[in-house]
């Protein structure tokens, strides 16, 4: 053996000794990561999509991320207990996905300070616990900008579940945009106190389509309202997921939560060591509010008008709550090119003016 | 064509080793299922029954919590199976426990912020009142116009998800809530809540009622004659008459005991783990307990028992799913079989097959 070839074998082998032992480092600890879902990933909506981005997010650490998942947890006394055994079993950074599980993570994040929480919509922060939301009203202002073009009868529904901030911001966006396309437009509304129940779905896309509805929005996760607007020949919008099966016609479009590039940027910040605690509300601009494809059954030049709002909006150039706005009972909310700031929006309790009915409380 | 027949003296003997038996049925037909998942079966049915017990990792935790989740399961069982020795049928406990937690709360925020020593010792009263007035609406139909109580108890849980539903968006919402619905967190509330009583454990005040009500459900069905007069009437109504038991007096108070036990539970659970009133604040602890009831035979120890199996498959089935990704339903329709299993046994150790028509 020449001494040269012995010592690019000693540096090969070298090498292979070090990557070998990091390798063996990585696999020996993967970063534990856990998950607690309110339903099952085949909802097909809200928890459909919190798995997918943990799938994407699995994909793109490889073997340096295991991710332990608890299905089906109540929101309540059980939630408390199984992010407990999340952080017993070793987890590290656990993802809590439902709005009920807020006061459970906080105690639970109290007994374990070495381990990262993170909130899906709340408002209660620790040293450990962040707090991660969609602006979901930034593709209410698309999808309600092509439903006012797209109506002929002049009248959208929107079939709504719970008066909460989040509902109450999207049903106040979509209408904002539909009228600012079309004056004429007025928007029933349908509460069914759930975000998941088929039968209700279908009843009150059915009783709005018998109301002249040719347009439906829905803020619930199944697509049994989507069924109804085929029979009626009517549009609807996707929710949650693209429901994609339902296009050209009466799937027009859809809002999608895509939370991949939020866990993937957590992930990597704990591996970093750079997780801090925060409370991040995310729109089009980071893709985690993403407008699904909008089909041939628009015309080209209303596609072309949703999409550049859309452009405007993900660059930052246009908050949809902006001013001049006044509120349901005509008292004055934004003054000209006043844009609502963020603690108003997260509190949100009011319909803005022209839309009919009372908001439940 | 097979048909049952009644035994008419069911073996002691099978009577004590069914429910063994179909626990072991359980683990093979949920190890073929867990097989079939790709799952090794015995790790599956290992960290089912095992390590909410005794794993390092798990058990300090677990244990305590098995008791915890039994708890309310227990309570209510325990009322229920009262009712259900005597024919009495409340299906409606889940409204009741609903109705209790309200009532309880209700006590606890006309209070907030004051701190008295009584307001959790009231709240613990509303909470049983609750539950029992709920109760006493079936049982006044039924006594004064002959109403079916299966029914009324079971339409009135939906009632009472409704006034959940109200309350957690109306009157109760946390006005700091930033419009989420739920009511303000009990748990927060030092004179209204239900607490920790050994730290680390989470065991509350209601896992001490559950425990104290299995020992007064023993002692009244053995000594006392209330619970002579549930036995007779269960067995044969007209002995009872004879007996000296007045049908709709024992039809109230059996119902007025249920309900009371299930209000107790949802105050205790609202006051204590649980926190709030929101509109998803009950999970099935009512429909759940009808089970237990049976599974534990009627009888206050087996009732002990079958809540405590239920619990431990419950959180047994929540670390098999972190540990081994079973997906929730695998636990769900293991959980099935046990329960099939063990009612499906049990009618066999009570009938016999007979083969009909087999003679021809």
């Amino acid at each position: 053996m020449k001494r040269r070839d012995f010592l690019a074998g000693t540096a090969a082998t070298g090498t292979v000794l070090a990557s070998g032992l990091a390798n063996r480092a990585m696999a020996a600890e993967p970063l534990k990561v856990g998950f607690i879902y309110l339903g099952v990933p085949g909802d097909g909506g809200w928890t459909y999509q919190h798995d997918q981005a943990r799938q994407k997010m699995l994909a793109h650490f490889g073997k340096a991320v295991e991710t332990k998942v608890i299905e089906n947890v109540p929101e309540g006394a059980d939630a408390e207990r199984s992010i407990t055994q999340l952080a017993l079993a070793g987890c590290k950074l656990i993802f809590t996905t439902s709005f009920g599980y807020m006061d459970p993570t906080i105690n639970v994040a109290k007994k374990f300070p070495n381990v990262k929480f993170e909130h899906c919509t709340g408002y209660k922060r620790a040293a450990n616990v962040s707090t991660y939301d969609a602006r979901f009203y930034e593709g209410r202002a698309v999808i309600g900008t092509i439903a006012g073009r797209m109506t002929k009868t002049n009248k959208i529904g929107y079939i709504a579940t719970f008066p909460i901030p989040e509902v109450v911001q999207g049903i106040n966006s979509a209408y904002i945009h539909a009228k600012k396309v079309n004056p004429n437009v007025e928007m029933k509304i349908i509460w069914v106190s759930t975000w998941f129940d088929p039968a209700k779905e279908a009843d009150a896309a059915q009783a709005m389509i018998d109301a002249g509805v040719d347009v439906l929005m829905q803020h619930t996760d199944s697509t049994a309202a989507m069924a109804k607007a085929k029979a009626a020949g009517i549009y609807a919008f996707g929710q949650s997921s693209d429901m994609i099966q339902y296009a050209p016609k009466p799937r027009i479009s859809s809002i999608i939560d895509n939370w991949a590039p939020y866990y993937i940027q957590r992930v990597q910040d704990v591996l970093d060591g750079k997780w801090k605690s925060e409370g991040v509300w995310m729109g089009i601009g980071s893709g985690v509010v993403e407008i699904g494809e909008i089909t041939d059954a628009v015309p080209a030049e209303v596609k072309a008008e949703a999409l550049a709002l859309k452009d405007k909006i993900a660059k930052g150039e246009y908050a949809p709550f902006t001013g001049p706005l006044n509120k349901q009972d005509g008292s004055p909310w934004l003054k000209a090119g006043e844009v609502a700031k963020d603690d108003v929006l997260s509190g949100l309790n009011f319909y803005v003016e022209g839309i009919q009915g009372k908001l439940p409380t | 064509m097979l048909t049952l027949e009644k035994r008419p003296n069911p073996s002691r003997f099978w009577t004590i080793v069914t429910p063994l038996l179909a626990v072991a049925l359980t683990m093979i037909a949920g190890g073929l299922l867990f097989a079939i998942l790709g799952k090794n079966p015995v790790e599956a049915i290992r960290t089912i029954f095992w390590d909410p017990l005794f794993n390092e990792q798990f058990a300090a935790y677990s244990r305590p919590q098995l008791l915890v989740k039994a708890g309310p399961l227990v309570l209510i069982a325990v009322g229920l199976s009262l009712g259900f020795r005597a024919n009495i049928w409340n299906i409606g406990a889940e409204g009741q426990y609903i109705m209790g937690a309200i009532c309880g709360t209700a006590v606890a925020l006309a209070f907030y912020p004051a701190e008295h020593w009584y307001i959790f010792p009231l709240m613990i009263l509303a909470g049983a009142l609750g539950g029992w007035g709920w109760a006493m609406i079936p049982a006044f139909l039924k006594n004064r116009f002959g109403t079916n109580e299966i029914l009324v108890s079971l339409m009135l849980v939906y009632v009472a998800e409704n006034v959940e539903s109200w309350m957690a968006f109306g009157p109760m919402r946390n006005p700091q809530g930033m419009g989420f619905p739920g009511s303000r967190n009990l748990q927060q509330y030092p004179a209204a809540a239900n607490p920790e009583l050994i730290p680390g454990t989470g065991i509350h005040w209601g896992v001490v009622a559950a425990g104290l009500a299995v020992l007064l459900a023993y002692a009244l069905l053995k000594r006392h004659i209330f619970g002579f007069h549930v036995r007779v009437a269960g067995q044969s109504p007209r002995a009872a008459r004879f007996a000296g038991v007045e049908p709709k007096r024992l039809f109230t108070l059996c119902m007025g005991i249920s309900g009371a036990c299930a209000g107790l539970a949802g105050l205790f659970e609202v006051a204590g783990p649980s926190g709030q009133i929101t509109d998803s604040f009950n999970v099935g602890y009512g429909f759940t307990a009808i089970i237990v009831a049976y599974l534990g035979r009627l009888h206050p120890i087996g009732i002990l028992l079958a809540g405590l199996l239920l619990a431990l498959t419950y959180i047994g089935g929540e670390i098999a799913q972190l540990q081994l990704n079973l997906p929730a339903s695998a636990i769900q329709a293991f959980q099935g079989m046990l329960l099939f299993f063990l009612l499906g046994l049990d009618v066999l150790s009570n009938y016999r097959i007979k083969r009909k028509g087999a003679q021809k």
